[in-house]
């Protein structure tokens, strides 16, 4: 088996690999720990007042049944694996009786809108200016904007979001700073509506195109200064080839292809910040979920987005994976 | 100065497509406060005819691709031009490269001059099929539809003996030696006056190199270009060129027709080269020169070649020899060579 | 190693400024060890007064002085971050050599193995951890949970160099004299290594530093230990910016982006200057 379905063999292979890992991850954080998530809840629950001992006790069994903690670890092994693989984790404590599903079903949408427009202006946008500045070295604009897109990128995801939020919601208070939309409105297909979604999205992706857009620069242009000194560049210019024609179809495309792969090596970052982000602006996808459920207690929504986003994510690394042969002739052949 | 492009006497000179005049090209480098300048192309002075083929020799480090780097105006920092030209005579229009403006460049580039490149491994664009390739080199200069573009270059292909399937490839579907023959194809393809050649045999096994001669050899001929071939490959320079350069440490230290030089050296240089070639029946022991190529930095004084000259005197060692005619159409710069000439 | 760092320093910009802004923020660190009030006692001084010469940085709405209460928080979070450096290089070091020096299965497993660790989100994962820990949360287990998760990308580094450290002759001469896998991995190829380990060691600690930051904020860590991420926790659930007492939030992000800034130069500029292409494009 050679050329492209060893390539689908191998992308396939891994995305079952990653997915057994992280999931048995998630199954190990939770139950190789002394803490019983179980006790924890009826601690919380019984802080203030008493409560009966039967009434404890039907707590108990509920929450064991909740949990999916009854029977022995091997038993839980196997429940938990159905659950992942039926996509039901149960009620939700925090929003009981919605099941967690239903709630991550709602959010996530709104997290893979943000994800998918700030990773296209940021890759894209970055990988340009990356390679005009890998390029034009003389460049000064060029240059300059280089070192603000650096600038940026060490600054952790919630700092940025931050400073952001300070920036325009006390010193110059011109965008909304919470919310998927504006409070109250009528979720129609208004173009009202569609403006709201579109000034509510904007801080948020705003800050995840300035973490992200110094990575990408940085690695185009580094990326471009190899390629230019490539012979087949080098025989493109001694031809007279035109100068366009060399920048888009000589130097960047194939200083481009190495990015893919780094965008398939970075969603699982991209994904932390986007979920950290949106908790600052309390923008009502996982991320804003995820820290609402840990306050809650919710065990079962803590355990359900943490399943969810390894399943995206992965799913999410095959699909870039199995895009990249059509860039690259040469691994349709191996 | 020198009297190097002085002709001989009774020698009538056929026109010359190339003639380059004192060239000087150095790499200048200067990094963590350390600055070198690496003389690379030190006063370097040759004139190359219509319709012929002349052989660049030397080892590695002699400064062969840096000449011709420069000859072809691909030079790019660090590498300078110090000072000198490099004048083309192409129909009626004469040009020295050095000072020509970027559109002329363009203009010639591939139309009348074009380049067959070292290691054909990657002079290709990989992510582009080879017959888009043909149409970026050459498509501006044939000024035609694309249909009868195609056509032409599907002709081309043929008279040289190639599949025209070859046009809807990958470079890496093909071999190495189908490769370099797509390269010389491309570069003959608007049939440039000059060709530069560079090293187009190294990397390729003995029996694809003789087929590659071959097409060369052929090609030159039907279209009358001129071509510089360099190559360390004295075997080579000796079934293919017409004139013989030889290099050695930047600088040009024998020249003549390839039949002149092989029958009879005078460069004590040139002399140990051709004698380690190996003769079929041939069975004495070949010395290798004591020594190594010197480093372009800091030059020897003098002739660059005495620290491993076995005829090294004195004078060698104080002044640097010029290059002087002592044949018809046979130069050298050697004071062992040319004795009747000393101080 | 010295050498280059020596070099570094006196010809690149980049490493030069970096260099300065670390030496700032270790010295202010340091600066803990002088500090009148000790870290966790509130109500020393009078609260929310805003920067002043008695109190540079201001104070905090638990009558802390925030200059001193910096000290401390950036100190906890340095350590913090070179810990979790240091165990994790100890992972991506092993597995990275030894991948790159067996090749073949062993490699071919042991990437599959990276490219997991690459992959998975490890923001969830850790906010799992700490959801079942909860008061049982300690720095040391958050440490170690984040080395055992941030070793894959600078594995992957490492190994590329060991690859084609085994390619060279004085591998094969190792190997012929009889040394073992073991011995020629730390004598013979760790130095070349090093570099390379530098540089990812600071943006290790930069990712290290970003996620206990953005932990604890979300108030996912023991909040009672003062470092930047926690100072900045105890001021949002004070409210400091609706009650105007910005002093509390911008002092520790700047030192924080400081921080950040300055290992980030270093990381870079010792990258440039070990890919040997790009010494050759700065020579232009």
């Amino acid at each position: 088996m050679t050329g492209f379905p060893l390539y689908l063999a191998t992308r396939l292979g891994q995305f079952a690999l990653v997915v057994f890992i992280g999931i048995n991850i998630a199954f190990i954080v939770t139950h190789a720990t002394p803490i019983n998530p179980v006790e924890q809840s009826i601690a919380a629950a019984t802080q203030f007042g008493s409560t009966s001992p039967e009434a404890i006790a039907l707590m108990r069994q509920s929450l064991k049944e909740l949990y999916g903690l009854e029977g022995g670890i091997g038993a839980q092994y196997i429940a938990f694996w159905r659950r992942v693989a039926v996509g039901d984790f149960g009620p939700s404590l925090s929003a009981f009786p919605t099941p967690v599903s239903t709630l991550i079903g709602r959010a996530l949408p709104w997290t893979v809108g943000l994800l998918v427009i700030s990773i296209l202006l940021t890759w894209t946008l970055g990988n340009l200016l990356g390679g005009l500045a890998g390029y034009f070295r003389d460049s000064r604009s060029l240059r300059l904007a280089g070192i603000i897109a650096m600038g940026f990128h060490p600054i952790p995801y919630y700092i940025v979001a931050l400073i952001l939020l300070i920036v325009f919601g006390y010193l110059w208070p011109v965008l909304p700073i919470s919310g998927g939309y504006m409070m109250n409105m009528p979720r129609e297909l208004s173009w009202a509506f569609l403006g709201s979604l579109a000034t509510h999205s904007i801080l948020p992706i705003l800050s995840l195109v300035l973490v992200g857009l110094g990575g990408w620069f940085m690695g185009m242009r580094s990326l471009v200064s190899n390629v230019v000194t490539e012979d087949y560049v080098t025989y493109a210019e001694l031809g007279g080839v035109a100068r366009s024609r060399i920048l888009a179809s000589y130097v960047m495309r194939n200083a481009l292809m190495p990015q893919v792969t780094g965008l398939a090596m970075s969603l699982g970052a991209i994904f932390n910040g986007a979920i950290i982000t949106e908790q600052v602006f309390g923008y009502p996808g996982i991320g804003s979920l995820l820290v609402s459920a840990v306050h809650a207690g919710d065990y079962s929504l803590v355990l359900g987005i943490t399943t969810v986003s390894i399943l995206s994510v992965s799913v999410a690394v095959l699909l870039i994976d199995l895009l990249y042969p059509l860039l690259d002739p040469r691994v349709r052949a191996r | 100065m020198s009297t190097a492009l002085a002709p001989a006497p009774a020698q009538a000179q056929p026109h010359a497509v190339l003639t380059v005049s004192g060239l000087r090209a150095y790499y200048r480098t200067s990094l963590f406060g350390i600055n070198r300048e690496v003389r690379a192309v030190d006063d370097i002075s040759l004139e190359v005819a219509a319709n012929e083929i002349y052989g660049i020799a030397g080892e590695s480090s002699s400064g062969k691709s840096t000449l011709i780097r420069t000859i072809a105006a691909a030079t790019k920092p660090p590498l300078e031009v110090i000072s000198g030209s490099v004048q083309f005579s192409f129909g009626d229009r004469d040009v020295n490269i050095l000072r020509a403006r970027p559109r002329e460049l363009d203009a010639m580039r591939w139309r009348n001059l074009s380049y067959i490149m070292q290691g054909s491994m990657n002079v290709l664009n990989p992510v582009r099929r080879v017959q888009q390739t043909f149409v970026d080199f050459a498509f501006r200069h044939l000024g035609q539809t694309m249909p009868e573009f195609l056509r032409l270059v599907r002709d081309h292909l043929a008279r040289l003996h190639l599949e025209p399937d070859v046009l809807e490839a990958f470079p890496h579907q093909l071999s190495g030696g189908m490769r370099q023959r797509v390269t010389i194809a491309l570069a003959t393809i608007c049939r440039p006056e000059f060709i530069i050649a560079d090293e187009p045999t190294t990397a390729l096994d003995v029996v694809v190199q003789k087929g590659v001669l071959a097409m060369i050899h052929a090609v030159q001929r039907e279209l009358g270009s001129s071509i510089i071939f360099v190559t360390h490959d004295m075997a080579v320079h000796a079934n293919l060129t017409d004139r013989l350069g030889i290099m050695y440490a930047g600088r040009l230290v024998e020249e003549g027709r390839t039949f002149d030089i092989f029958g009879a050296p005078r460069h004590p240089y040139t002399a140990h080269l051709i004698a380690s070639l190996p003769r079929l029946g041939d069975t004495a022991p070949k010395p290798a020169l004591p020594g190594t190529p010197p480093n372009l930095a800091e030059p020897p004084a003098g002739c660059r070649f005495h620290p491993r000259c076995p005829l090294a005197h004195a004078r060698c060692r104080r002044e640097v020899p010029e290059m002087e005619w002592v044949a018809p159409g046979h130069r050298v710069a050697c004071f062992a060579a040319t004795p009747e000439r000393a101080a | 190693m010295w050498t280059v760092l020596r070099d570094l320093l006196r010809h690149n910009r980049q490493f030069a400024v970096g260099v300065v802004l670390l030496a700032v923020v270790i010295g202010f660190a340091a600066l803990s060890l002088v500090s009148p009030y000790p870290p966790n006692d509130s109500f020393v001084v009078p609260p929310d007064v805003p920067p002043s010469l008695a109190y540079p940085m201001g104070t905090t709405s638990r009558g802390q002085d925030v200059f001193w209460l910096l000290t401390f928080s950036i100190r906890n979070t340095l350590l913090f971050g070179i810990t979790v450096a240091v165990l994790s290089r100890l992972l991506a070091l092993t597995i990275g050599l030894v991948a790159g020096y067996s090749g073949g299965l062993i490699d071919r497993a042991l990437m599959s193995l990276n490219d997991t660790f690459i992959v998975i989100p490890l923001f969830p994962i850790l906010v799992l951890f700490y959801f079942v820990m909860r008061d049982h949360m300690s720095w040391g287990l958050l440490a170690l949970m984040m080395a055992c998760l941030g070793w894959a990308y600078d594995a992957r580094l490492i190994r590329s160099m060991a690859m084609s450290l085994r390619q060279r002759e004085f591998t094969d001469t190792a190997i012929f004299s009889g040394m073992s896998m073991r011995q020629i991995l730390i004598g013979e190829h760790l130095p070349y290594v090093l570099p390379i380990v530098f540089s990812t060691t600071m943006n290790n600690i930069n990712w290290s530093i970003g996620l206990e930051v953005t932990l604890s904020v979300l108030g996912f860590t023991d909040i009672n230990t003062p470092t930047i991420g926690v100072l900045i926790y105890w001021a949002n659930q004070h409210t400091a910016m609706v009650a105007g007492i910005w002093w509390w939030i911008l002092f520790p992000v700047l030192l924080v982006v400081i921080t950040f800034v300055g290992l980030f130069l270093l990381a870079v500029s010792m990258n440039e200057h070990i890919d040997p292409r790009s010494r050759l494009g700065r020579i232009t």
